[in-house]
């Protein structure tokens, strides 16, 4: 039902999530996620949410412990392309997510992790 | 169900009595007991009002309430009327506004309603009542004495009902007037300013209600997305009044568009606004504030990496 | 008050059915005209709500009202019905971060900010019922 795809561009790994995620698809994917990470040895996490419909409590804390496991491996982690009707809700349901990084596109979200604000 | 306690919540048996109590069918039904009961005067005032169709179409016209109709017009509305009043008597209908005799004068009562200038509450609204008198009148002159007062009964109510569907027309034709009109300021009240590329601001105006400041925060966001905006520039400057309420708003907008990789920065706290929301307790957190809308768009330009310098320090 | 147009019911036994749950009330809010926040608001609510029936109350079902306000505004009730343990202590359950299963603790509390209504109908020892009620902002057009 769900697809999420991980794959590693230099050395972040891009993780795309689409389509309709069980709790323990969610569950899945922060094992795998973090593995990958320590096997990787990769600086940046980007998980790319602009496929989502819903981020529910459950999803929103299993983001913020890949960004918290992912910290604990020298890697940061940035969000990207969560649609405003998603975040508005996150914010009605009272979960601000602070410390997460964010940012519009995956093109950003790259700058964002090499540490430069992209030339406009 | 789990339990009785349950199953009274979900039910609501209440809800189905009070629906039934206004319906109106249920109304067409009881008036059928009283009125409508002898069939025999239904016959004869329906009779009456075809036989003396012609009479009664000239005693309304020339009432008030055709006074500024041409004449034709207006017997051509008065007719449409009778027709209209007979079909709810032949059909039982008189205390049911709803019935459909009155359905089929809707618009003669619609272009009344919209003759009046003032509105529901202006003096100069359409007054059909002042078709009774000179109906009641004709109704004497030729019903039979024994008959007479069953008949005024019938015609009055008949009259009675046509003002409350007037009414019903005003009213919700007023209700309409105010829907658009909201949905008109709440469309004006909330642009969305491009200032540079990546940097949108929007000037929010007057007093902030929960409808307007949704909103204003939907389409914030929506051209966050749509503009590729790496900031968002709330400018309060226009606002009158910042409560608690409005502050949460701000903030959650705030945090909303850091959520999709945008900053917001709130602009345009006057200094009494800002007193107030320090008495208030009232407390931003990180969201970035600047007093001018120019502050938050020099802070903004820094963001997305440009500088602004004066070209003829420079040169010189 | 409202007259109920439809009811969808929806067991809740499995994890797949919070999806099933979400679904349903999905497809319910676009079929009235509810805006993308509107709709977006009413899934998450339904999505923490059925978690809950699922993990805190053994499972039940979820039953969804689609109905028409006075006005004409199209609104869905969303009830949650579970016979588990139920809930000793209602302040603290809607109390943000009380979580007695490890989560961020914002299910019931955060699906009380985003409804229009609210109601929580519980007995210890039997059971649990949840009930959320969403109306479209703007009436639906056409």
């Amino acid at each position: 039902m769900s697809r999420t795809s991980v794959i590693e561009l230099q050395d972040v790994l891009l993780v795309t999530i689409q389509g309709e995620l069980t709790d323990r698809d969610a569950m899945a994917l922060q094992e795998e996620l973090t593995s990958s990470v320590a096997s990787s040895s990769a600086r940046g996490v980007l998980i790319d949410v602009s496929g989502l419909d819903i981020v529910d409590s459950f999803l929103a804390r299993t983001l913020h412990d890949i960004a918290a496991a992912s910290a604990l491996l020298a890697a940061d982690t940035v969000v990207v392309g969560m649609r405003p009707e998603v975040a508005i809700t996150l914010v009605e349901l009272g979960l601000t997510l602070p410390g997460l990084g964010t940012a519009l596109t995956v093109a950003d979200g790259m700058d964002k992790l090499n540490g430069s604000a992209r030339p406009r | 169900m789990l339990c009785p306690k349950f199953a009274r919540r979900i039910a609501n048996p209440q809800r189905d009595d009070l629906c039934r109590a206004i319906s109106p069918k249920g109304a067409m039904e009881d008036n059928r007991m009283t009125a409508g009961s002898d069939p025999t005067i239904r016959d004869s005032v329906t009779a009456f009002l075809k036989d003396h169709r012609q009479d009664i179409e000239r005693v309304w016209a020339s009432t008030a309430l055709f006074t500024a109709r041409r004449p034709a017009d207006a017997a051509e509305e008065c007719s449409e009327l009778l027709t209209g009043i007979v079909e709810v008597i032949v059909s039982g209908g008189e205390e049911n506004a709803a019935a459909t005799g009155f359905a089929s004068v809707r618009p003669v009562l619609t272009s009344l309603a919209a003759r009046s200038a003032g509105g529901p509450s202006g003096s100069d609204r359409p007054d059909v009542t002042v078709l009774k008198g000179p109906l009641l009148r004709l109704w004497h002159d030729r019903a039979p004495a024994e008959t007479a007062y069953r008949g005024d009964l019938l015609l009055s109510n008949v009259l009675n009902t046509l003002r409350i569907a007037l009414l019903e027309i005003e009213l919700s034709a007023g209700a309409d007037t105010i829907l658009a009109q909201r949905a008109q300021l709440t469309e004006l009240s909330t642009p969305v300013i491009k200032l540079w590329d990546g940097i949108l601001a929007i000037p929010l105006i007057g007093t902030l209600d929960s409808t307007r400041g949704q909103t204003a925060t939907e389409s914030l966001l929506e051209q966050i997305v749509a503009q590729h905006a790496r900031v968002a520039i709330l400018d309060i400057t226009g606002v009158t009044a910042v409560d608690t309420l409005v502050a949460q708003h701000l903030l959650k907008t705030a945090v909303a568009a850091r959520l999709m990789g945008a900053e917001c920065i709130i602009s345009g706290i006057r200094p009494q606004i800002a007193q107030t929301m320090v008495q208030l307790g009232i407390d931003l957190g990180e969201v970035a504030t600047r007093a001018t809308l120019a502050d938050a768009f020099a802070r903004g330009l820094s963001i997305i990496g440009m500088k602004v310098s004066n070209d003829e320090r420079n040169a010189g | 008050m409202t007259d109920i147009l439809t009811v969808h019911e929806v067991r809740i036994n499995e994890e797949i059915d919070i999806v099933h749950v979400r679904q349903a009330a999905r497809d319910l809010a676009v079929s009235v005209g509810f805006s993308l926040v509107e709709q977006t608001k009413l899934v998450t609510a339904a999505s923490e709500l059925a978690r809950n029936t699922l993990v805190h109350g053994n499972g039940g079902r979820a039953r969804i009202e689609l109905g028409r306000a006075l006005d004409g505004t199209p609104t869905l009730r969303l009830a949650f019905t579970d016979t588990g343990p139920g809930i000793a202590d209602i302040d603290q359950a809607l109390t943000d971060g009380y979580s007695s299963a490890g989560g961020l603790g914002l299910g019931l509390s955060g699906a009380r900010r985003l409804a229009d209504d609210f109601d929580l109908d519980t007995e210890p020892g039997k059971g649990t019922t949840v009930t959320v009620g969403f109306r479209a902002r703007r009436p639906a057009r056409g």
